[in-house]
C-alpha cells in the first residue's frame, strides 16, 4: 500500500514538471519574451518527449536494445501526413488532425505487431540489428514508392502542429506510459528484463508481453511522426535514418535507463543543446561527441558514482531527520 | 558473361565488407562490444592516403603503410581512452560511447577536410585482364587477392601463435583467461590494432574501387560490414568472411537484376529473413540459457 502511494507521487512530480514548464513558456510567449528561435524549438521538445518516452519502454522497461524507432516513427509520419491531405478539403483541422496523429500511430502499432512477432524471438544485440535493418527497409522503401512522394518528400501537409496541442500529445504518452509501467503488465514486462527465465517460470507469457511493450512504443513513436509531419511542412524519407534512432537512444540513456522522467528531461535538454550550440556552427557536432563520450565516461567513473551516492546519502539523512 | 562479372565486383566488393566485418567481429568477441566507431577508422584510413599521396606528393605504397599505422595507433588510442574505463559498464553505455566516438572521427574530419568528396589517389595500378569475354578490372583483382591473403594470415595467427591462443582464451571467458596469466589488457589493445590495420585497408581499397571519400563515407560501409558480422554469427571469424562476401554479392546482383534503390532494402532483408532462421547467425554459437 505504502509502495503504490509513493509511485503515484512519483508520477504526479514527473507530471507537474511537465506542466509547470509548458506554464512558464505559455507565459513566456504571452508577455512577449520568448524570442522565434526558442518558439521553434518547442514543438519538435515535444516530439523527442514522446520518441524518448516510448523507446524508454522498450530500452529500459523491457531492457531490449531497439535501433529502429526512427522506422516507426516515419510510418507515422507517412500514414498521418497522407490522411491529412487527403482529408485536408473534407475534415475540419480540429477533428482532422488529433485523427492524423491517431492513424499515423495505429499505422505503425501495425508494423509494431509484423515486426516485434518475428524480431522479438531474437536476442540482444540480433535484436539490434534487425531494428536497425528494418528501419533501413522502410527508408529505401518509402524513397521508391509513388504516393509518398519518393525522394523528393511528401509536401503540402498543413502545418497544424501547435506547441499546446504538442504539448497535449506529450501528457497523453506521459500519462499512458508511467501508468502501463505502475501496472500489473508494467511489472510483469520489467519482470522480463530483470530475469526472463524466471518470469517464464512464474507463469508470465514472454511474447505477449514483449510484444505489448513494443507496439506501444511503436505506436507513440509513430503518433510522435504524425506530430513531426504536421510541423514542418516537407517530409523526405531520408530524415529517418538509422542517426535519428541512434539520437532518441542517446537520449534515453542520458536520462537513464527506465526513468520516464529523466527522458523528459534528457529530450529537452539534448534538442535545446544543439541549437545552443549553433553559434559554433562548425565545431557544433564535435562539441556534442565530445559531451557524450565525457557524460558516458564520467557516469561510470568510482569517483562520481562514490559522490553521487554520497549526495543521495545526505540527502536521505536529511529527510529522514526531518520526518522524525 | 555478365553475370560472371557482376559476381566478381560483388565478390571484390564482399572482400572490403568481410575486412571490415573481421574488424566487428574479433572486437565483439574479445571485448563484448559493438564498436560503432569501427566504420569511421575506414575513412580516417582513407583520408591518410588523400593526403599522403594527394597532399604530400609520396608514393601510393608509402601512403598505404602510414593509412595502417595511423588506423592501428587511433585504435589502440580510442581504446584506452573510451572504452577501457567502461568495461564493467553496461553494453548499452558502451554503446553510446562508441556512438560518440564515431561522431567525433566524423566531425574531425569534416573540420579538416570540408563536409565535399575528395578524389582518392589510384592506389592499384594493374591493367584489367581479359578472360576470353570476361573484363575484371585491376581494382577488384588486388581487392580479391589481397583480401584473401589477409584472411589466410588471420587464420593462421589466431590458430597457430601464443597471441591467438590468448586471444580465443580471452573471448572465452576473460576472468579465467586472467587467472592463467594472460593479460587480457594486452590481448585486447592487440585485437584493436589488427581490427583498426583491417579496417585501414579495407579503407584503401573502398577509396580505390569508389574513387570518392567524404567525411560521412565510413558510416554506410560500417554498418553492412556490421550486417555482415551478424549475418555469419558475430563473434565467428569464418563467419565475417562468409557474411561479407555473401553481402557483397547479394548486394552486387540486386542492384544489377532488380533495382540499384533497393539494393539496400534486400541485403537488410536478407539478414532479416537469415536471422529469423538462424537466430545467431550463419556460424554463431549458440549459447544455452542457465538458471
Amino acid at each position: 500500500m505504502m509502495k503504490r502511494k509513493k509511485t503515484s507521487i512519483k508520477n504526479y512530480i514527473t507530471y507537474a514538471i511537465a506542466l509547470g514548464a509548458f506554464a512558464v513558456m505559455m507565459l513566456l510567449i504571452a508577455t512577449g519574451n520568448a524570442t522565434r528561435h526558442l518558439q521553434s524549438m518547442l514543438v519538435p521538445i515535444c516530439i523527442n518527449i514522446v520518441l524518448a518516452a516510448s523507446l524508454n519502454l522498450v530500452v529500459g522497461v523491457l531492457g531490449e536494445l531497439s535501433l529502429g524507432h526512427a522506422g516507426f516513427m516515419s510510418v507515422g509520419a507517412y500514414a498521418g501526413c497522407l490522411f491529412s491531405l487527403y482529408m485536408q478539403e473534407i475534415l475540419p483541422t480540429a477533428v482532422r488532425f488529433p485523427l492524423a496523429m491517431l492513424v499515423g500511430g495505429i499505422v505503425a502499432a501495425v508494423f509494431g505487431v509484423l515486426v516485434g512477432v518475428p524480431v522479438l524471438r531474437l536476442k540482444g544485440d540480433y535484436l539490434a540489428i534487425v531494428t536497425l535493418a528494418f528501419g533501413e527497409i522502410i527508408r529505401s522503401i518509402i524513397i521508391n514508392l509513388n504516393f509518398t512522394g519518393g525522394a523528393a518528400g511528401l509536401k503540402g501537409t498543413p502545418q497544424d502542429a501547435t506547441f499546446p496541442a504538442a504539448f497535449i500529445v506529450v501528457m497523453i504518452t506521459l500519462v499512458v506510459i508511467l501508468n502501463l509501467v505502475n501496472s500489473k503488465q508494467g511489472r510483469a514486462i520489467m519482470s522480463l528484463r530483470d530475469n526472463t527465465i524466471a518470469a517464464e517460470s512464474c507463469g508470465i507469457h514472454v511474447s505477449y508481453y514483449k510484444l505489448l511493450a513494443f507496439v506501444v512504443a511503436a505506436f507513440f513513436a509513430g503518433v510522435a511522426g504524425a506530430l513531426y509531419g504536421h510541423n514542418y511542412s516537407i517530409l523526405t524519407a531520408s530524415t529517418f535514418d538509422y542517426n535519428k534512432s541512434i539520437e532518441i537512444l542517446v537520449i534515453v540513456v542520458l536520462g537513464g535507463m527506465g526513468s520516464i522522467r529523466g527522458s523528459m528531461i534528457a529530450a529537452v535538454v539534448m534538442t535545446v543543446l544543439p541549437e545552443a550550440l549553433r553559434f559554433m556552427s562548425d565545431y557544433r557536432m564535435l562539441i556534442y561527441a565530445l559531451v557524450l563520450i565525457a557524460i558516458m565516461l564520467l557516469n561510470a567513473s568510482p569517483a562520481f558514482s562514490k559522490l553521487k551516492g554520497n549526495l543521495k546519502k545526505l540527502f536521505a539523512g536529511r529527510r529522514g531527520r526531518e520526518e522524525a | 558473361m555478365d553475370f560472371l562479372s557482376n559476381l566478381i565486383s560483388g565478390l571484390s566488393l564482399g572482400s572490403i565488407y568481410a575486412l571490415i566485418a573481421l574488424g566487428y567481429t574479433m572486437v565483439y568477441g574479445i571485448a563484448k562490444m559493438l564498436n560503432f566507431a569501427h566504420g569511421d577508422i575506414i575513412m580516417v584510413g582513407a583520408f591518410t592516403v588523400i593526403v599522403c599521396v594527394n597532399m604530400c606528393g609520396l608514393p601510393t605504397w608509402v601512403g598505404a603503410i602510414l593509412s595502417v599505422l595511423v588506423c592501428v595507433l587511433l585504435g589502440v588510442v580510442i581504446e584506452r581512452v573510451a572504452y577501457k574505463p567502461l568495461r564493467k559498464s553496461p553494453p548499452l553505455t558502451v554503446l553510446i560511447t562508441a556512438i560518440g566516438v564515431s561522431y567525433l572521427l566524423q566531425s574531425l574530419a569534416q573540420l579538416v577536410f570540408g563536409s565535399g568528396l575528395h578524389s582518392f589517389p589510384k592506389v592499384v595500378s594493374i591493367p584489367p585482364v581479359q578472360l576470353g569475354e570476361l573484363t575484371i578490372k585491376g581494382d577488384a583483382l588486388a581487392t580479391l587477392a589481397v583480401s584473401a591473403l589477409i584472411m589466410v594470415a588471420l587464420t593462421l595467427f589466431i590458430g597457430k601463435t601464443r597471441m591467438g591462443k590468448a586471444m580465443r582464451a580471452v573471448s572465452e571467458d576473460k576472468d579465467a583467461a586472467e587467472l592463467m596469466g594472460i593479460s587480457v589488457n594486452k590481448t585486447i589493445s592487440v585485437t584493436f590494432a589488427i581490427g583498426s590495420a583491417l579496417a585501414a585497408v579495407a579503407g584503401i581499397f573502398y577509396g580505390s574501387t569508389y574513387g570518392f571519400i567524404g567525411p560521412y563515407t565510413g558510416s554506410m560501409p560500417g554498418i553492412k560490414a556490421f550486417v555482415a558480422a551478424v549475418f555469419g554469427g558475430i563473434g565467428s571469424i569464418p563467419g565475417a568472411m562468409i557474411g561479407g562476401l555473401a553481402l557483397g554479392i547479394i548486394e552486387n546482383l540486386s542492384k544489377a537484376y532488380i533495382s540499384t534503390e533497393l539494393s539496400d532494402a534486400i541485403v537488410f532483408g536478407v539478414l532479416i529473413v537469415v536471422l529469423l532462421l538462424k537466430p545467431t547467425g550463419l556460424l554463431g554459437k549458440k549459447i544455452k540459457e542457465k538458471v
